[in-house]
């Protein structure tokens, strides 16, 4: 099956929303395209953008590769995304109030109650606990694929700690930089007051104790995470305190941060340091980058944490195929945004389908991430498909299957020239006391080898900068 | 029976501390079986005691202390307990039994503990009670009671393999082989009136519950190889000793640390 071109169609004629980018590429002179990459790779180096890759005997520091031939949309094929995006995350939010809370939504048997008592990410801790304005997922990142010119499938709900916002900055800045020309001549909507929103929006969870310039803080696990520079670039953007457990401490259930001019109260933390890690008198008790007391003080309504503590469990990929009837459930609606279908393995009747179909299934771990531990099967050797059905046969519950996508493709500077590589999109959405903001663009991931699906930076995909305009 | 309870921990510190966080979970609650006549918590510092209650529907108090060279916590009072034959009923429940067969570090079966407990409930099987009574004779019976080679990090699994450990141990590797076999088991805290009349004692005690359809929380007590009787004060409940641990604390500075816990169960 021919997958969705976003720039031509199947009769060799040019989609509206790249209609100036053709006639530029059209025009320009040959090696143009060529500099313009060893510039961008240069810029990148300068800025010091890395990431790590595990599974690796070492996990090194690399530079995704960044395509310079941005994944362009039209105005209105984001807002009928952003429609999706903006309903999506509400639920993910009913859902998570509604777990830690009055739990309807199993009593009504929509979704069995053991996906959620023995799922890892569920957090007994939160249960019977409000958290500041009943909100959960303050940051979203919900990667979304596309098949056609309107259908778009969301692959994973991220809401625990989602990464790759400042790639979505850093790729628009060398962009403009590469391109002004491109951009002068078309009107993109602006990605750079992501920062501010996210201000605005961390500013509006504060909980009613704080006073009305509330002090927000971003904690990081510290340099050896492979985001770190993404910490450190936000804290600098949004011009708040990066810092580590070590810089907070907890007294009589208020958060303070150490200054120079004495204990300072912390009324939000944009965390990106997972559950377990947070407070070593509630969780690991060997945590030595939480802050003990950590999760009184949350629970006394003294600090806002974003994300919320146990998001994880609404994100899990047991708990993704459910997300359609909870959408409903919650919210009354229909889903705006497909859900890719799913066989859960742990249902007698999925496992035998996905064992006798598995040359043309994706099948994925559970509770995996990062395109790690991932069968593609079309792509896979006899040996992969083998390891995969022993894998699946010992531990069905670990898994589930999905149909293989026809991934929508996008124009990409490749060693051969220019041609189609397959696509997704995480576009971040900003969840506030005062309503959901959503910046019109987000990180494209492209997979850089020729008829590759995985487009994981960890797999060999790269970033696109993602252009929303009006055409 | 009266059982009259006097818990006191004393940390000394080689230096003065800066900061102390602990969480106590050492406040008994009422419920059938067991009525709590007095009961007082104390920290022989001026600190703020703040009372809450945990997911699990136990009493927290969470403090901070900073300075000073020592540190006293006192847990003191007088339960009312009734033998209910092991029967736990009328406590506040936050969670479906399902819940209790959640895995944690502390409490995951290897394929050891999994093997021993489907051999020795084998031909048990169907009748859950039956399995746990033969589990918990299995567990009293298969390790010897040690304090030396475990700590409060041992997992069921490491103590297991060695077949020795305390009651928390034992209690764990319990949980571990329950909850293998499909029962919702958790892990209680609290304190146990000897029945050899020794009043004084090293630690507090630890046992399990386990979940028997039809009749609900069974308490069992794999240190002693009994069910839960008259003679034990339930304090605090979770799924491992980490969520139910009478203190939880961290500590910044103050040198080496001398732990003295100074017990008294008695009639």
């Amino acid at each position: 099956m021919a997958a969705f071109d976003e720039m031509t169609n199947a009769d060799g004629s040019i989609r509206p929303a790249y209609a100036p980018l053709a006639e530029w590429l059209r025009t320009a002179p040959p090696d143009l395209l060529t500099y313009r990459r060893q510039e961008a790779e240069l810029l990148f180096r300068r800025i010091g953008v890395t990431f790590a890759v595990y599974g690796e005997k070492e996990a090194q520091e690399r530079i995704i590769p960044f395509d310079i031939i941005p994944r362009i949309m039209t105005t209105k094929e984001w807002r009928g995304l952003t429609q999706g995006l903006e309903q999506r995350v509400k639920a993910l939010n009913a859902f998570l109030k509604d777990i830690y809370g009055r739990q309807e939504i199993l009593k009504a048997g929509i979704v069995p109650p053991d996906l959620i008592y023995l799922n890892p990410a569920f957090r007994p801790e939160m249960a019977g606990k409000s958290v500041p304005h009943d909100l959960y997922v303050q940051i979203a990142g919900i990667d979304v694929v596309r098949v056609d010119a309107d259908t778009f499938y969301v692959l994973e709900d991220n809401a625990r700690t989602p990464s790759g916002v400042s790639y979505m900055m850093e790729n628009r800045e060398v962009m403009i930089r590469l391109f002004p020309e491109l951009f002068g001549q078309n009107r993109v909507a602006p990605v750079e007051n992501y920062t501010d929103e996210l201000l605005a929006t961390l500013t509006s969870i504060a909980p009613n104790s704080a006073s009305s310039d509330p002090t927000v803080v971003l904690m990081t696990p510290g340099q050896f995470n492979s985001a770190y520079y993404e910490h450190s670039f936000l804290a600098d953007k949004l011009g708040i305190e990066l810092v580590e457990g070590s810089d907070l401490f907890v007294k009589d259930e208020v958060v303070y941060m150490r200054t120079t001019k004495g204990p300072q109260r912390v009324d939000v933390i944009y965390r990106r340091i997972d559950d377990e890690f947070l407070d070593p008198l509630v969780f690991r008790p060997d945590s030595t980058i939480g802050v003990p007391g950590l999760m009184s003080a949350y629970h006394a309504g003294n600090v806002t944490l974003a994300n919320a503590v146990g998001t994880g469990v609404a994100d899990d990929k047991a708990i993704y195929s459910y997300m359609p009837d909870i959408l409903r459930f919650y919210l009354g609606e229909e889903p705006i945004l497909k859900n890719v279908p799913t066989w859960r393995c742990r249902e007698p009747e999925a496992l035998s389908y996905v064992l006798d179909h598995l040359p043309e299934l994706v099948v994925k771990e559970v509770h995996g991430s990062g395109g790690y531990g991932m069968l593609v099967g079309p792509h896979a050797s006899k040996q992969e498909l083998e390891t995969f059905r022993k894998k699946l046969q010992q531990d069905p519950e670990g898994f589930i299957a999905q149909p293989t996508l026809a991934l929508s493709t996008c124009p990409t500077f490749v060693e051969s020239g220019i041609a189609p590589r397959h696509v997704d999109l995480r576009p971040f959405v900003l969840c506030g006391a005062d309503g959901v903001r959503i910046i019109p663009g987000g990180l494209t991931r492209v997979a850089l080898k020729d008829g590759s699906l995985v487009v994981n930076s960890s797999q060999g995909g790269g970033t696109k900068d993602t252009w929303v305009m009006d055409v | 029976m009266r059982i009259s309870i006097r818990h006191e921990t004393r940390y000394q510190y080689s230096a003065s501390p800066t900061r102390v966080t602990q969480i106590l979970r050492l406040t008994p609650r009422d419920h059938d079986g067991q009525y709590i006549t007095s009961w007082r918590v104390e920290v022989d510092r001026p600190v703020r005691l703040s009372q809450s209650e945990d997911a699990f529907g136990n009493i927290t108090h969470t403090f901070t202390a900073e300075g000073g060279e020592s540190l006293t916590m006192l847990a003191e009072g007088e339960v009312q307990t009734h033998d209910a034959n092991g029967m736990v009923t009328g406590t506040s429940e936050k969670f479906a039994p399902e819940l209790y067969l959640r895995e944690t570090p502390l409490t995951k079966a290897d394929s050891a503990i999994t093997s021993f407990a489907k051999e020795i409930t084998e031909e048990a099987r169907g009748d859950r009670l039956n399995q746990l009574h033969v589990l918990l004779a299995g567990v009293h019976r298969g390790m010897i009671f040690d304090a030396r080679p475990t700590d409060t990090t041992t997992t069921a699994a490491e103590a297991f393999a060695m077949r020795r450990g305390v009651c928390q141990d034992l209690s764990h590797v319990f949980i571990a082989a329950a909850r293998s076999i499909g029962i919702p088991a958790r892990y209680v805290s609290g304190y146990f009136r000897r029945i050899d009349g020794v009043v004084d004692q090293e630690a507090g005690h630890a046992w399990v519950e386990a979940y028997v359809t039809g009749l609900g929380w069974v308490g069992f007590d794999p240190a002693n190889g009994i069910s839960v009787t008259d003679a034990h004060a339930r304090v605090a409940m979770a799924l491992d000793y980490l969520g139910a641990a009478p203190i939880r604390g961290t500590r910044y500075g103050g040198g080496e640390e001398v732990l003295n816990v100074f017990l008294k169960v008695q009639a």
